[in-house]
């Protein structure tokens, strides 16, 4: 009889050490017409609804002093009553600055004061959250952002991005071509990583995402090449990273540029896009020069967003727990937006923010 | 004890070495004397090694596809810094990247940009046609028939459409495949997801059948030699002309499965043709793609060869709102 030895068990498990095997329980759904492959892979837990911070205390009724009237120098809040301006503020420091406390942002001698550039930061933060609240329901529904959507705890979110520093030579000494280099960003593929700055910041038009011509015979309107595509293909390989999803939860694979055999999701990541890139290009590169240095990429560019730092592997970020229902102050934008809006608006902002600091 | 018999060869000649047919007197410096006998080789193979015919051609290509190894390697070595620990960690991810597509087709690119791809390809393709005259004229020195050059000319024909001929016909090197373990992998999916879906090319759906159908004849005619082996049947030629007890009872068994049995010759047409045409069905699929066809899957469904499933009554955003998304 044969004999069992220890190299006998080590050859079995020989495979399992080139497989990249998810021991996680899994759940799997149809998803679309039966035959097509629209299978759903979920892992089972990532979708049960998060543990979220409570409300510091009861929603302040309505009603009171405004907190611009209470309070000096306030303002996008300067509309909610000073009794709810508190309340989100002891909400805020416990998203962002648990540790530090008030003091992260501003100077415990004159809280009016806005030498500390974290506030200045909070402040737009803030706008951008009410921005995207009101006008990117088509991406966020009725769940919404708070700051704790992406900061969780950390006075830096966990997963944003820069870019990276500028290549002053072509020589192939250390040139990968932006890609070729296994990154959690590529999902350990070979694919360009300047897909997210190419497509999520304010360089190429969106629409150019996409590759697949709508005609059956070469034409002139679509002349992407085939390494050219390579830089959506890694886009997507992203959001699949950071929905945690596989390809047919938005595509039917049989199509992946038709509409009309995608899944509503597709249309939900297509206006998430864009709002990325809304956030990036209005609200975050014009920070940049409110950051100190420490807080700069290689590049010099501030920390940006892309879909990880919301969803991080999640589909609905944190479970869909609808944290903004108890924040109605992040709803709306109360004041008019500093950021967003045409050019004019913007140096009037700029203008009234000079003579409102101090 | 039971036993298994075909794993290894069990019979080993050692005899006189066979040196072949003489060679004219030109030509007698180009194949080497001496010959050895491998016990190892001999296990899978024919225990005698040599003589090897390498002759002028042999040796061009030999040096020509060692220096577009070279080149290929020294340029993945350069791009991790020159740092051998991390070219072995990430050799997989490493490539020579063809010219971008502002190049065009122009052979004039500078070396870091695509030059040395365009070189690698040179070197590559004249050390594989210099091969292929290689088993021409070696055919052609033992008398043979040329299937082997042609077999091998199907490949070298896909290959060719793959970093040359296409790119040539689309007037870009941008459109040619990197040479790299994982980047070529990710070229083949954008390759698909741009022409919307390489399935529904009908050249890469024969490439697929002859593919699979290579596959399924390799088996079915190993599977028959080796269970006929105890009765001589792995003298395949000699049954072709002498038939003898092992042809009668692999013949008999396919009769018997399935009605119909190919014969000891033509079971190697079906395999040539099937393999060879793996490749060229393959090369016309890619060539056509982005020169004639620019969207397999909205051709597919022009020529009704693609299923309609119902409409999942989704609308491009872009075309309902005419919005920027918000």
């Amino acid at each position: 009889m044969m004999k069992f030895k220890a190299y006998h068990v080590a050859l079995a498990a020989l495979p399992l050490t080139l497989t990249a095997c998810e021991f996680a329980p899994k759940t799997t759904e149809q998803n679309g017409i039966a035959g097509t492959g629209m299978n759903q892979v979920n892992v089972t837990d990532a979708n049960i609804p998060a543990d979220v911070p409570p409300p510091p205390y009861d929603l302040p009724p309505p009603g009171g002093p405004r907190a611009s009237e209470v309070y000096e120098n306030v303002q996008v809040l300067g509309d909610i009553s000073a009794d709810e301006f508190n309340y989100l503020m002891a909400a805020i420091t416990e998203w962002v600055a648990p540790e530090q406390g008030c003091n992260y942002c501003h100077n415990p001698a004159n809280m009016a004061s806005d030498e500390v550039y974290t506030k200045g930061v909070a402040r737009s933060m803030i706008q951008m959250t009410q921005d995207v609240n009101q006008n990117w329901s088509s991406h966020v529904s009725d769940t919404g952002v708070t700051c704790w959507t992406c900061h969780r705890g950390n006075n830096i979110p966990e997963n944003v991005w820069t870019l990276p520093e500028e290549r002053t030579s072509n020589a192939i000494n250390g040139n990968r071509r932006g890609q070729n280099e296994p990154m959690e960003s590529t999902g350990y593929s070979s694919l360009p990583n300047i897909a997210v700055a190419r497509y999520l910041l304010d360089g190429d038009d969106p629409a150019e995402i996409g590759v697949a011509s709508e005609t059956m015979h070469p034409t002139d309107a679509n002349t992407v090449s085939t390494m050219d595509t390579e830089a959506t293909f890694s886009l997507m390989i992203h959001m699949s990273n950071s929905l945690g999803v596989n390809c047919t939860y938005c595509h039917n694979t049989q199509a992946f540029a038709e509409w009309n055999r995608s899944t509503p999701a597709r249309a939900t990541a297509w206006h998430g896009i864009r709002m990325v890139r809304n956030i990036n290009s209005e609200y975050i590169t014009p920070l940049t020069s409110a950051f100190p240095d420490n807080r700069l990429g290689p590049a010099g560019d501030p920390y940006k967003t892309n879909c990880t730092t919301c969803h991080q592997g999640q589909n609905l970020p944190m479970g869909g727990v609808q944290m903004v229902a108890d924040y109605p102050a992040l709803r709306t934008l109360l004041a008019a937006p500093s950021r967003v809006g045409t050019a004019e608006e913007d140096d009037a902002d700029a203008g009234s923010e000079m003579t409102d600091t101090n | 004890m039971a036993q298994y018999q075909n794993i290894f060869t069990q019979v080993q000649l050692r005899a006189s070495p066979e040196l072949g047919v003489p060679l004219p007197p030109e030509q007698q410096g180009s194949r080497t004397q001496g010959t050895t006998f491998s016990h190892i080789m001999g296990l899978i193979g024919q225990a005698q090694i040599g003589p090897i015919y390498l002759g002028y051609l042999g040796v061009a290509s030999l040096v020509l596809g060692l220096i577009a190894f070279e080149i290929i390697g020294l340029n993945m070595l350069a791009s991790v810094g020159w740092d051998p620990v991390q070219f072995v960690r990430q050799l997989f991810w490493l490539s020579l990247e063809p010219p971008s597509a502002e190049y065009g087709f122009t052979p004039f690119v500078p070396l870091a940009e695509g030059g040395w791809f365009i070189l690698t390809g040179l070197c590559f393709t004249s050390s594989v046609i210099l091969w292929w005259i290689r088993t021409y004229r070696r055919a052609s020195a033992l008398g043979m028939g040329k299937h082997v050059s042609w077999a091998f000319a199907s490949a070298i024909f896909l290959m060719l459409v793959l970093g040359f001929i296409r790119p040539m016909f689309m007037g870009s090197w941008a459109e040619a495949v990197p040479y790299g373990i994982f980047p070529h992998l990710d070229w083949t999916a954008a390759f698909s997801i741009r022409y919307g879906n390489l399935f529904y090319n009908p050249f890469h759906a024969l490439s697929i059948v002859f593919l699979y159908g290579s596959v399924l004849l390799f088996a079915m005619h190993g599977a028959t030699i080796l269970a006929v082996g105890r009765y001589g049947g792995e003298r395949e030629i000699e049954q072709i002309t002498d038939r003898g007890t092992a042809s009668e009872r692999a013949a008999l068994f396919w009769r018997w499965t399935m009605g119909f049995n190919a014969t000891m010759e033509s079971i190697h047409r079906w395999a040539w043709w099937f393999a060879v045409l793996t490749t060229l069905t393959g090369g016309i699929g890619i060539l056509l793609t982005g020169t004639v066809v620019d969207n397999w899957y909205l051709w597919a469904q022009e020529h009704g060869y693609a299923s309609l499933y119902p409409d999942s009554g989704v609308v491009d955003p872009a075309a309902s709102t005419g919005s920027t998304g918000q």
